[in-house]
């Protein structure tokens, strides 16, 4: 601390504020994640049983549970990625292996502005041309408008993961007298195949929790699911209605239920970012 | 290998080779993307028919009137744009500070070991769903801000016109924190980006010049400021739009106060609330003119917010991130 000017002092004080207070922010929000986790976890557990998970809704008083919600999620969830991958994985594979010069840019900038449509704004999209010529709510409708959200999502991973191939594979075939479609069926995509099943796999954990398209498309049910062409319940309507309504029971059945999304969302966040890991 | 190659004219412009599997492959690709554009068109061209019996009888008066009156057919489209831009910009104002923070932190400080995990449990804030929040926000954020902080801020702070209204812990205020939670992870994780892909030789020479480790970080800021200002600018396109959390915690009354603590309306909570009760088509119709309004602003925050980041990303041969 030899011949240090006062600026000096200031600045180092200065910078070591700064540096803690970044650090500070950065604990701040892991911290808010551990206790929303915890938090749900806490109120979930008390209410979770084998009969909250098989069991319908039933009026107040009754229990009552949520099976028919989680199996309406994955009949969802089921539709949309019929839907939603292939043609998602088209559009990557368009954007990376096909396309030239305009027009790929202006596909390019379409999937982009689909990504940052409001989710409610496709649902009022998919009530416009596919419940009201219907004249009723389905699960069909439900799973379209959650695949109109999934293809911007996994059409980006696919372009990005194709472009990680690296060329000497493409040239390599292409030597070999393949023509591109065998090139890219044959050589590119299986290389790309674990990046493009993440990217599904990510799309996936993001549409199954998304609620405001199903407001008006799926609607909601109190049964189980019988057919694609009825309304029909899922996890995060049924969180939603337990959660505004006035009782407490369904306040805690709304935790319970939020548990179960939860443990699906995040343990594919997780089984992802695990198969993502450097090995380095 | 097909046998005959003779040039066809409509195989030679589907695929430079003339390989009629080409073709096909080429053109199915083709197709699919252009069904995707379909898709974007018909629904804005669904967007704009189906508003148009609100937009012929209000026109440009929608969004300037405060009424939304369903008995009597007068809707205007002011307090859902006031408390969406409200609810927003709180957010940001929240949200920013705090983005920024993580970014440097994760960048600039944290050694690689406690980095990576620690980005990846930001990151995890981002993969809650919307309804969860909503549900938090209600039971858990709502009696907080009742009890304690909405109170002290009335008490201390209530000579300025913000922090007056209903004590309830339901309204924009709520809501504005609710979002600003939301977008958090998603302004860190492309200030990282952004941060990432400004060169080492900027922060070398700062500190060659002598300068502290936040003089530094500075530098490092100025550098990537357009690219921090377009990830301010995607984090306000996704606030815009949210809307289970906002319409769990917002309170749902259409009327436009200053003050932070009375409960407000987001164009996304109008929609998510009404559109199922619609009464009579003029309802309808303005709530998807609302939809309309909601999807044209936020198609502009996104591009431009995109044009910045993009140029900064981009140029590093950084890959840029799904918004």
């Amino acid at each position: 601390m030899t011949n240090y000017s006062n600026s000096d002092r200031m600045r180092r004080a200065s910078s070591a504020v700064m540096t803690s207070l970044t650090a500070l922010c950065t604990f701040l929000a892991v911290g808010a994640l551990l206790v929303i986790l915890f938090y749900i976890a806490w109120q979930g557990i008390g209410s979770l049983s084998l009969q909250f998970l098989t069991d319908s809704p039933r009026p107040v008083g009754e229990g009552g549970g949520i099976g028919n919600a989680i199996l309406g999620s994955l009949v969802l969830l089921l539709i949309s990625s019929v839907f939603g991958l292939p043609i998602g994985i088209c559009v990557g594979v368009y954007l990376s292996e096909v396309g030239r010069g305009r027009l790929a840019g202006v596909v390019r900038f379409i999937v982009d502005t689909l990504t940052g449509i409001p989710s409610i704004v496709t649902g009022v999209f998919v009530y416009a041309i596919l419940v009201l010529p219907m004249r009723h709510f389905s699960a069909f409708a439900g799973g379209v408008a959650l695949a109109l959200i999934m293809v911007p999502i996994v059409a980006r991973t696919t372009e990005e993961m194709l472009k990680l191939v690296p060329h000497s594979l493409r040239e390599g075939a292409l030597a070999l007298g393949a023509p591109q479609w065998r090139m890219t069926l044959g050589v590119i995509i299986p290389a790309a195949a674990p990046g493009i099943a993440t990217g599904a796999m990510l799309a996936i954990a993001r549409v199954s929790g998304e609620t405001a398209p199903l407001l008006f498309t799926a609607f909601g049910s109190r049964f189980f699911p019988t057919s694609l062409n009825e309304p029909i319940a899922s996890l995060t309507v049924q969180i939603y209605n337990y959660a505004i309504s006035p009782y407490d029971e369904w306040h805690a059945q709304a935790w319970a239920a939020t548990l179960v999304l939860m443990t699906l969302v995040l343990g594919i966040n997780i089984i992802v970012r695990f198969l993502t890991r450097r090995r380095f | 290998m097909s046998a005959v190659t003779e040039s066809t004219s409509w195989r030679r412009v589907l695929s430079p080779t003339g390989n009629t599997g080409d073709a096909v492959f080429r053109s199915l690709m083709f197709l699919v993307a252009l069904f995707m554009v379909g898709i974007v068109v018909a629904m804005v061209l669904t967007l704009a028919a189906d508003s148009m019996l609100s937009i012929r009888l209000f026109g440009f008066s929608f969004l300037k009137s405060q009424q939304w009156n369903p008995i009597q057919g007068d809707f205007g489209a002011l307090p859902f744009i006031y408390g969406t831009v409200a609810s927003s910009l709180i957010a940001l104002v929240i949200s920013v500070p705090f983005s920024l923070g993580i970014a440097i932190f994760l960048v600039e400080q944290a050694p690689h070991y406690i980095a990576r995990p620690v980005g990846f449990l930001v990151e995890l804030l981002a993969a809650i769903p919307s309804v969860v929040y909503g549900l938090w926000g209600i039971f858990v954020l709502a009696p907080v801000l009742r009890q304690y902080v909405q109170p002290a801020l009335a008490n201390w702070l209530g000579w300025i016109p913000l922090f007056r209204g209903s004590i309830t812990g339901i309204g924009l205020l709520t809501g504005g924190i609710i979002l600003a939670i939301m977008i958090t992870p998603i302004i860190s994780a492309v200030v990282r980006d952004v941060l990432t892909a400004v060169p080492g030789t900027q922060r070398e020479a700062a500190l060659a010049l002598g300068a502290t480790k936040w003089e530094m970080i500075r530098v490092v800021l100025v550098n990537g400021a357009p690219g921090i200002a377009g990830a301010v600018i995607l984090g306000l396109g996704r606030a815009l739009g949210e809307t289970m959390a906002v319409t769990m915690v917002i309170g749902n009354r259409p009327e436009i106060s200053l003050a932070l603590f009375d409960p407000s309306y987001t164009i996304a909570s109008a929609i998510a609330n009404e559109f199922t009760e619609a009464t009579g088509d003029l309802h309808l119709s303005a709530l998807v003119e609302l939809g309309l309004i909601l999807f044209l602003v936020t198609f502009v925050v996104n591009g431009i917010a995109r044009v910045l980041v993009w140029n900064v990303t981009r140029k590093s041969g950084g890959v840029g991130r799904a918004a």
